[in-house]
């Protein structure tokens, strides 16, 4: 077991961007009470009991995050990062503690198509005006997204045509096609491929430099050294440890080496 | 100091923080846009599938009205009220608006998990999309109501001006009661199952397809409460306009404008405090 470090102390001229401060997040979900197989699980249809589990997903994280920073968020599978991603993003709401920050942050997540049945173009459209973008900023940047996306023949196509890594090509581009003061982007580039990947690290790169904060979720512990310049680890709703990329993954992966020898 | 302190000293605001009501309506009015488009593409992408693809939006309201008009005109021949096609068709259609506004409000937020996970915008846009939606779905209906009230009736009125205004008290009362819906459905979506009974009882008891002042005549305390009903209210007052042998009244004006602005400002209060907990995934 990996020790605690506490987060690190603030200096005084770095300007804070990010406050997360003892968030917790529980979900209650409904459990059907039964196992799936019919010899485990036994009795008529009316014997079944109807829970209601609480999952605590994230058990009280607390760091701050300043500006320029670009943070790598790791852990297991099921170990809360995705749900603390859209916590800082305001789409999930926190159920204790509470997230601060400067800006709206901007979350790219995985499996996030907006609307399958429509096209990749008016999906461009649609995700433009609901940030409040007005038709015109919009109609000026289709062109450009779907250029960086690499997607010109298939642009007219309905989304749920497309490849689970050519839609997250199109996701990053819309996002990427403006800059963000904060920009969360949560697995979205794992499926995409080698040349797509570069690409997009460049531009998150680019982001970061102009003072854009980034947070970056991944399971590929290359682009976390390649693009962050700190981490934050996580695992099973606790933060075991924050600072420094290479001290983290080292111990990361020496806790994860450890449990499969087990 | 606290994490929290040092936040708000650093002038750092709470995300996802539910904004001042009327900051609220000020973002969902500088976003209309986006509700408008997603109606349009939502109604293109539900019909891009048939082959007849978009005269469906003409087909569908033909064959439902032939459909009522062979039960309720032909087997039901009996005790019919006066002008029955037209009086038939202005029920059926402006029924089929409320109804619709309904059923789409209540799944507005559950059938767009999509958007509301991966984008921040005021909620409210999603049930009054589905409003439009409706609306758009309307038009056609009410294309082909004027052309039946040609056919079976005699001469024009300037009366049938008078549709406009209803019409768009109609889509007040319706955004309203979207709104009401969506977040009652999004907090209990057990009532998804009921919905489809409590529109069929509305549906018989709003006199569509016979005259519910013939049928009551003899208990006036009955009729009176359903006269408060508000799709009796419309759906009448919208017959008194277009139909022959209807007749308008100011209690009907009166009661579909206060029918539409206490829904309205009812449903955006109700929908704006759940603001916060709309996305919540359990």
């Amino acid at each position: 077991m990996a020790a605690k470090t506490k987060t690190q102390q603030p200096s005084k001229s770095a300007v804070p961007v990010v406050v997360v401060d003892d968030v917790h997040i529980t979900y209650k979900v409904f459990s059907s009470g039964r196992r799936a197989t019919r010899a485990a699980a036994g009795g008529g249809i009316f014997s079944r009991k109807l829970g209601l589990r609480e999952v605590n997903a994230i058990k009280g994280v607390s760091f701050t995050i300043y500006e320029g920073e670009s943070v790598g968020i790791i852990g297991s599978n099921g170990s809360g990062k995705s749900s603390l991603m859209r916590a800082i993003a305001g789409l999930t709401p926190v159920s204790k503690g509470a997230v601060f920050s400067s800006a709206r942050p901007t979350l790219l997540g995985v499996g996030a198509v907006l609307l399958p049945n429509l096209s990749g173009e008016k999906n461009i459209v649609l995700g433009g005006l609901a940030l409040g973008f007005s038709r015109k900023q919009i109609e000026a940047d289709v062109d450009k997204i779907t250029e960086f996306a690499g997607l010109q023949d298939f642009i007219d196509l309905p989304m749920r045509t497309y490849s689970s890594g050519m839609s997250a090509r199109l996701r990053f581009s819309i996002a990427a096609s403006r800059d963000h003061e904060i920009l969360i982007v949560d697995e979205a580039l794992a499926v995409g491929d080698q040349e797509f990947r570069q690409r997009s690290e460049a531009r998150m790169r680019e982001m970061r430099d102009r003072a854009g904060s980034l947070f970056l979720v991944s399971h590929s512990m290359q682009s976390i050294l390649d693009t962050c310049n700190r981490v934050i680890w996580i695992e099973k709703g606790d933060l075991m440890m924050d600072g420094d990329p290479q001290t983290v993954v080292d111990a990361y992966n020496k806790f994860t080496g450890a449990t499969s020898n087990d | 100091m606290s994490l929290a302190d040092f936040a708000r000293e650093h002038g750092l605001k709470r995300v996802g923080a539910r904004p001042a009501f009327l900051d609220y309506v000020a973002q969902a009015w500088s976003r209309r846009d986006f509700a408008f488009t997603l109606a349009k593409f939502t109604n293109e992408a539900a019909n891009a599938k048939n082959r007849l693809g978009r005269w469906w939006v003409i087909l569908l309201p033909t064959v439902q009205a032939m459909v009522y008009g062979l039960i309720f005109g032909v087997l039901m021949a009996r005790d019919r009220p006066e002008n029955f096609i037209p009086f038939l068709f202005t029920g059926v259609f402006l029924f089929t608006f409320i109804s619709g506004s309904a059923t789409s409000g209540a799944t507005a937020l559950t059938s767009n998990t999509g958007l509301v996970r991966s984008l921040a915008f005021p909620r409210v846009l999603l049930p009054v999309s589905a409003v439009i939606r409706q609306f758009l779905n309307t038009l056609p209906q009410l294309g082909l109501l004027l052309i039946t009230l040609v056919l079976f009736q005699q001469g024009i009125t300037w009366n049938w001006l008078l549709l406009v205004p209803t019409v768009a008290l109609m889509s007040v009362f319706n955004l309203g009661l979207a709104m009401i819906m969506a977040r009652i459905a999004a907090q209990v979506q057990d009532i998804n199952k009921l919905l489809p009974f409590v529109i069929r009882i509305l549906f018989y008891t709003s006199g569509i397809f016979f005259s519910m002042d013939h049928l009551l005549r003899n208990h006036p305390e009955i009729l009176a409460v359903l006269h408060f009903n508000p799709i009796y209210d419309y759906i009448e007052l919208a017959r008194g306009l277009v139909v022959q042998g209807y007749q308008t009244s100011a209690f009907l004006w009166l009661t579909a404008i206060g029918w539409a602005l206490v829904t309205f400002v009812v449903g955006v209060l109700f929908f704006w405090k759940a603001e916060e907990r709309y996305g919540r995934e359990d």
